[in-house]
């Protein structure tokens, strides 16, 4: 399925793109608003020891353990303590053929917005501080632009691996 | 029940009716003239023929009419079950599976074939002679039944049975009602009344007892013969007094269900009272259970979790209340909601010998094709294993199974020129351990070729060439995808795909896989399964600021760490323990916590399988009703743990993975003593 086809298939009837905007290390994104669940405040976050940096959490979600994803990891941005503003948006994704809910940070939550037809761009090739291939498509909204993320392939490949470094370094300290 | 559809219905009671057509088949594969059994593959292919029709599975119906009818003409004795009747009556219930559950797959040629083996099969010339007198004139017979209780409920008309009677020949009909209770008493549903029928008929004994066929478990049924007349070929058998002496009697004595009270003092030898016993014990467990959708199951469970969570919130809040009454009632909830729990996992434990016995018919198709005499050992069939276990693991165990008798057992001849018997034995066994349930397969083939696997994996670059490995570090090769050391292909393994998928599985259900094997002597596989994946008992530790649970099953003890230890070496290293050297783990270090370590620390002393491990931890906070959750996929290849749980709080604790951390102690240890 071409990037086109998949814009087209999740667009409203009016041919609107339904996203949600948030921020992420101050620059404005938007993900598709269909995979959101909901939007909760920052609640206790369990680490998990020795897991990747892009999901390092656990959190209970309405009694499901679930996830907890740091995209800024991803899109090559740093970490910043939680401020008043900070939620966590779960969503559910496509994790290699199994829909999973996962929670993710955003730093500032805004508005379910439309982006209407008209107003969609392709990624270009150039240009973008990001990894172009986690964008799905720019929205131009009222003057400025609103970057949509493709949740699915930030998440695919991201299977679990055991951070390596961890492990060999405590392996180390046992000999 | 849920309102289902019923054909769904008419598909799930198919298939456990093939699947005691499977289990029948197979048992008349060792005792093939046994009546008993004969008869129940009958009535299993007339029930299947029965409400495949009536559902309308026509060509199930009529493929299974071909396959009953010679059912029939064995159990009439015009034909002799031989040991390729089993097996082509093996391949006919595939099929039959097939035309029910997935009826456009089915081949029709294949269907031709199955016929003409049904036929070819069927030897009229062995035909077993009927007895001359049965055939020939009119004998008197005393028939006496007496129905279950509940007969009718269940939708046995008595009537129709005594009027089938009357239609075999010159009858009378007696009814007992001495059975009869006080008018007030009288359940109008109930079966009270037996039957005396004395009946003339020229029909043999077969016959009649067709007529109680499918009542015929539960029944008490006398057929006697009263007089004969043609007492010279029958001897001399007394009108009144019925001897067990000609050849129809033996028939009866044989066929007559043990619970059924035979005749005469002879025939009362043949079923003991333990058989009486055992027959009516199964009767009332099948009348005692329900079938309930297994999705129910899960959510029930689903359910259960989440009440032991609540409940779990509910007793920190009233530990921290001087509310007595609060108190009391929390202390009861926390009660009931553990009999919940436990009841729950009861209802969601299967026995393993409802996978096992699947395994017979692979055997025996298996050594069929393969020309290998293999005889299957099962033990431990009663181990109970949550059924979402005992559902995964069809496949791996089928795996093994045909790696062993594919490659371990040897060919009778090979066999026996390597001074073991002939036949090949693969003993499947299960049994409890702690925590975890160890499911073994052992056969006494050759055993692992150790050299040629060795050579396989240098070539394969796997290991290094000079690098001195164990068997148990070298077998581990064998699981690796694409590994395979048979340079022939055949159509079961070879491949070199399987055991990597195998080992998967089993790690999916938290599980490990262990192989050992003996030159000459055979291989053995352990698949070391965790007991449930639902709920478990848990020890709640902190390490750091962060709690973490451990299965209570695997503790052995928890000690203070002494003091001289505290600034010790790094990682790891030993405590004695009663004179016994247990190396420990500091999961602050494991874990990076960053926080200050506690003054007193304590160690956990866990146990996997034979191995020991100390687990250091800042506190050992208490007793936990763990929900086990699973990882998602962004964290399942942790090994460290294996899942997670939400405590009373609404936090999120990690449930450590006891093998995984006992095999990294090992390891630990081992560096460390080469090390040294």
């Amino acid at each position: 399925m071409s990037n086109w086809d998949h814009i087209q298939s999740s667009a409203s009837a009016a041919g609107a793109l339904k996203v949600l905007s948030l921020s992420l290390d101050g620059q404005l994104f938007a993900i598709d608003a269909g995979c959101v669940r909901e939007i909760l405040d920052l609640i206790p976050v369990t680490e998990v020891p020795a897991s990747s940096p892009f999901a390092s959490g656990l959190i209970n979600v309405r009694g499901k353990v679930v996830p907890l994803a740091d995209l800024r990891h991803k899109l090559g941005m740093t970490k910043r303590s939680p401020t008043i503003d900070t939620r966590i948006v779960v969503i559910e994704v496509d994790l290699d053929g199994d829909l999973t809910t996962v929670g993710i940070i955003a730093d500032k939550v805004h508005e379910v917005t439309d982006i209407p037809q008209s107003g969609i761009e392709a990624t270009p090739r150039i240009g973008l501080a990001w990894p172009p291939e986690f964008i799905r498509c720019l929205g131009k909204r009222s003057g400025d632009f609103l970057i949509v993320l493709d949740i699915t392939r930030i998440f695919s490949g991201e299977q679990s691996r055991q951070d390596p470094s961890s492990f060999q370094a405590v392996d180390r300290n046992c000999c | 029940m849920s309102p289902t559809n019923p054909i769904e219905i008419f598909k799930q009671e198919a298939q456990e009716l093939l699947a005691q057509l499977e289990a029948t088949l197979l048992d008349l594969d060792c005792t093939p003239d046994d009546p008993d059994l004969i008869d129940a593959a009958f009535r299993a292919l007339h029930t299947i023929k029965g409400s495949g029709a009536m559902f309308g599975f026509e060509a199930a119906a009529a493929f299974t009419h071909h396959v009953e009818t010679v059912f029939d003409q064995i159990r009439q004795g015009k034909a002799r079950l031989t040991r390729d009747l089993i097996a082509v009556a093996l391949r006919a219930r595939d099929h039959m599976r097939l035309l029910i559950e997935r009826p456009e797959k089915a081949d029709p040629a294949a269907e031709e074939a199955l016929l003409a083996a049904l036929h070819d099969s069927l030897s009229p010339g062995e035909a077993v002679p009927v007895v001359p007198c049965e055939a020939a004139g009119e004998r008197v017979w005393r028939v006496s039944m007496r129905l279950p209780r509940d007969a009718m409920i269940n939708g046995t008309n008595p009537l129709l049975l005594v009027d089938e009677l009357r239609s075999l020949g010159e009858s009378i009909v007696t009814p007992v009602t001495d059975t009869i209770p006080r008018l007030q008493e009288i359940d109008p549903s109930a079966c009270y009344m037996a039957w005396e029928i004395t009946l003339k008929t020229s029909k043999p004994r077969s016959e009649i007892e067709d007529v109680f066929i499918f009542v015929r478990d539960e029944m008490e049924l006398e057929i006697a013969l009263a007089e004969t007349s043609c007492e010279d070929a029958q001897g001399k058998p007394d009108a009144q007094e019925p001897t067990p002496s000609g050849p129809a009697e033996e028939t009866l004595s044989e066929r007559e269900p043990p619970e059924a009270p035979a005749p005469q003092g002879e025939a009362d030898a043949h079923a003991t009272p333990a058989e009486q016993q055992r027959v009516r014990r199964e009767t009332t467990k099948n009348h005692a259970s329900i079938r309930v959708p297994a999705d129910r199951l899960d959510e029930l469970m689903d359910r259960v979790g989440e009440l032991v969570i609540t409940q779990s919130r509910l007793k920190q809040i009233a530990a921290s209340s001087s509310d007595q009454q609060v108190r009391a009632v929390a202390e009861e909830i926390e009660r009931l909601a553990l009999e919940l729990r436990d009841t729950t996992m009861g209802i969601r434990m299967v026995p393993i010998g409802s996978l096992f016995g699947r395994f017979r018919r692979v055997v025996h198709d298996l050594s069929r094709d393969l020309g290998k005499e293999v005889e299957l050992i099962m033990e431990g069939e009663e181990t109970e294993l949550d059924k979402t276990v005992v559902e995964q693991l069809n496949d791996p165990l089928v795996h093994l199974i045909r790696n062993s008798i594919d490659h371990g057992i040897e060919k009778p001849a090979d066999r026996i020129a390597s001074g073991k018997a002939p036949a090949g034995q693969i003993t499947l066994s299960a049994r409890h351990a702690g925590t975890e349930v160890h499911i073994t397969i052992i056969d006494d083939g050759r055993g692992l070729n150790r050299d040629r696997i060795r050579a396989r994996a240098i070539e394969r670059g796997l290991i290094s060439a000079d690098g001195a490995l164990s068997d148990a570090e070298l077998f581990q090769v064998v699981f690796l995808p694409g590994f395979s050391t048979v340079s022939e292909v055949t159509n079961l393994s070879g491949r070199g795909v399987g055991m990597d998928v195998v080992k998967r599985t089993i790690e999916a259900l938290r599980g490990r896989i262990e192989l050992s094997s003996m030159p000459n002597r055979g291989a053995k596989v352990t698949l070391r399964l965790p007991l449930t994946l639902a709920i478990i008992d848990g020890l709640l530790v902190r390490v750091g600021d962060a709690r973490y649970v451990l299965p209570l099953a695997a503790i052995e003890e928890c000690v203070e760490l002494p003091a001289d230890d505290k600034g010790g070496s790094r990682g790891c290293s030993f405590l004695n323990i009663r004179g016994e050297l247990v190396p420990f783990l500091r999961l602050r270090e494991l874990f990076a916590a960053k926080t200050p370590p506690d003054r007193y620390q304590k160690v956990v002393v866990v146990a996997a399988g034979d191995l020991k491990a100390g687990l250091v931890v800042d506190q050992v906070i208490g007793n936990h009703q763990t929900v086990i959750k699973s990882l998602s996929k962004l964290h399942a290849g942790i090994e460290m743990f294996s899942g997670a749980t939400i405590l009373g709080d609404g936090a999120v604790a990690l449930i450590l993975d006891i093998p995984h951390l006992v095999q990294f102690g090992q390891i630990a240890e081992e560096q460390l003593r080469a090390a040294a």
